[in-house]
């Protein structure tokens, strides 16, 4: 038997997506380990840490990718720096 | 709070994590990647971008599905709620009929799902079944789950209350069971009514039970699939088919995997928000603080 990932139908869109996310989490999770941080109330209406505050704002931002397909046909390049800004925000003042 | 020195507790994670990797993770991104693609047969792929997800978001039937999944899990809030606090309160709190009560009770939880589909179909037929014949020819109301939307959908209602209203009764009563006595020797010397008792003592007291009862029927309820689809498959026409069912016809029965995909993780982002909201909701009532 050979191992394969033909199965997955990867492409590099799906793969610069996947391990975008994959790399944020490793990443919080070095950052959590180096410096741990608090739980803090900001605009969002829960004390969030860190973690949830990513966690809000990927889920968040798929409701904005949703919202910008379904109801608009501009190109998803304009999309990408909004969502961006959106889990910075997020992330800074959530 | 302080800080915490030492993480490295947190390694002792990793096989969880590298189990869900291969049960969750890997199954997930999958998906992802079949939502960006035609796929004619396995191999042969056409990268589509978000085509599918247009294509999905702006189908009539799947909006239909969704608002038709709301009012489903709405109504079975409504009723099962409710129903479940007054059964629990109903129920002895000592003696023999706590067991027989118990027990009784907890019968529909202990059945298959596939077989409670087959039990109501038979249940609800005209010319067999108990409830459809009495209803036709005793009462002399026509109903017939097969024929009337109306009808198919108070079926999977009844269906539904009675399956899984038995699971909030036995939680609740567990949470009324949990309450001191001395909560109801003060209401006696107060001379608190029954109705003050229940909405000063015994609801506050078991929020931390409801509030999981609720996340648990919410859930269960949204993602319903083999009751109904055993019962009507989703018909009469499409008055029931749920989100779940209309998924596995998108995806399994017309072989669609590129809409079917993006379908699924449409409907993975609704329940993970909820989810998150539920959870942090569970969270507070373990602090004590008001939902």
């Amino acid at each position: 038997m050979t191992l394969t990932l033909k199965w997955m139908e990867w492409t590099v869109p799906g793969a610069i997506f996947c391990s975008t996310i994959f790399l944020l989490v490793i990443a919080m999770t070095i950052w959590q380990t180096v410096a741990p941080s608090m739980e803090r109330r900001g605009f969002l209406p829960i004390a969030t840490t860190p973690g949830d505050r990513l966690f809000v704002g990927l889920l968040g931002g798929v409701y904005i990718f949703l919202a910008w397909v379904g109801l608009t046909s501009f190109t998803l390049w304009i999309l990408l720096p909004i969502i961006v800004c959106w889990i910075i925000v997020v992330m800074l003042w959530g | 709070m302080e800080k915490w020195p030492n993480n490295k507790a947190w390694f002792l994670v990793i096989p969880v994590f590298v189990i869900v990797a291969f049960s969750a993770f890997i199954p997930l991104m999958t998906v992802i990647n079949y939502s960006l693609q035609d796929i004619l047969a396995p191999g042969q792929s056409v990268f589509v971008g978000t085509e599918w997800y247009k294509e999905i978001l702006s189908d009539y039937r799947l909006h239909e599905a969704l608002w038709r999944q709301f009012l489903f899990s709405g109504l079975v809030l409504l009723i099962e709620m409710p129903l479940g606090i007054l059964i629990a309160l109903a129920m002895p709190k000592r003696g023999w009929g706590v067991p027989a009560s118990l027990v009784t009770i907890a019968l529909p939880l202990l059945i298959p799902w596939n077989t409670i589909g087959t039990i109501w179909i038979i249940f609800t037929r005209p010319d067999i079944g108990l409830f459809g014949f009495g209803m036709n020819n005793l009462l002399g109301i026509p109903f017939d789950h097969t024929a009337s939307s109306l009808d198919a959908w108070i079926t999977v209602m009844l269906m539904e209350v009675w399956h899984w209203t038995p699971l909030v009764a036995l939680l609740a009563y567990a949470g009324l069971r949990a309450i001191p006595e001395a909560y109801y020797q003060a209401a006696r010397i107060d001379g608190a009514s029954a109705w003050s008792t229940f909405f000063y003592i015994q609801l506050p007291k078991m929020r931390g039970v409801l509030t999981i009862a609720f996340l648990l029927r919410f859930m269960d309820s949204f993602l319903i699939y083999a009751e109904p689809f055993v019962l009507t498959g989703g018909g009469p026409g499409n008055s029931t088919t749920f989100l779940s069912i209309y998924l596995v016809k998108i995806a399994l029965l017309q072989f669609d995997l590129g809409p079917g995909a993006a379908f699924s993780l449409i409907y993975f982002v609704i329940v993970l928000s909820f989810s998150f909201i539920f959870y942090q909701a569970l969270l507070r009532v373990g602090k004590g603080e008001t939902v």
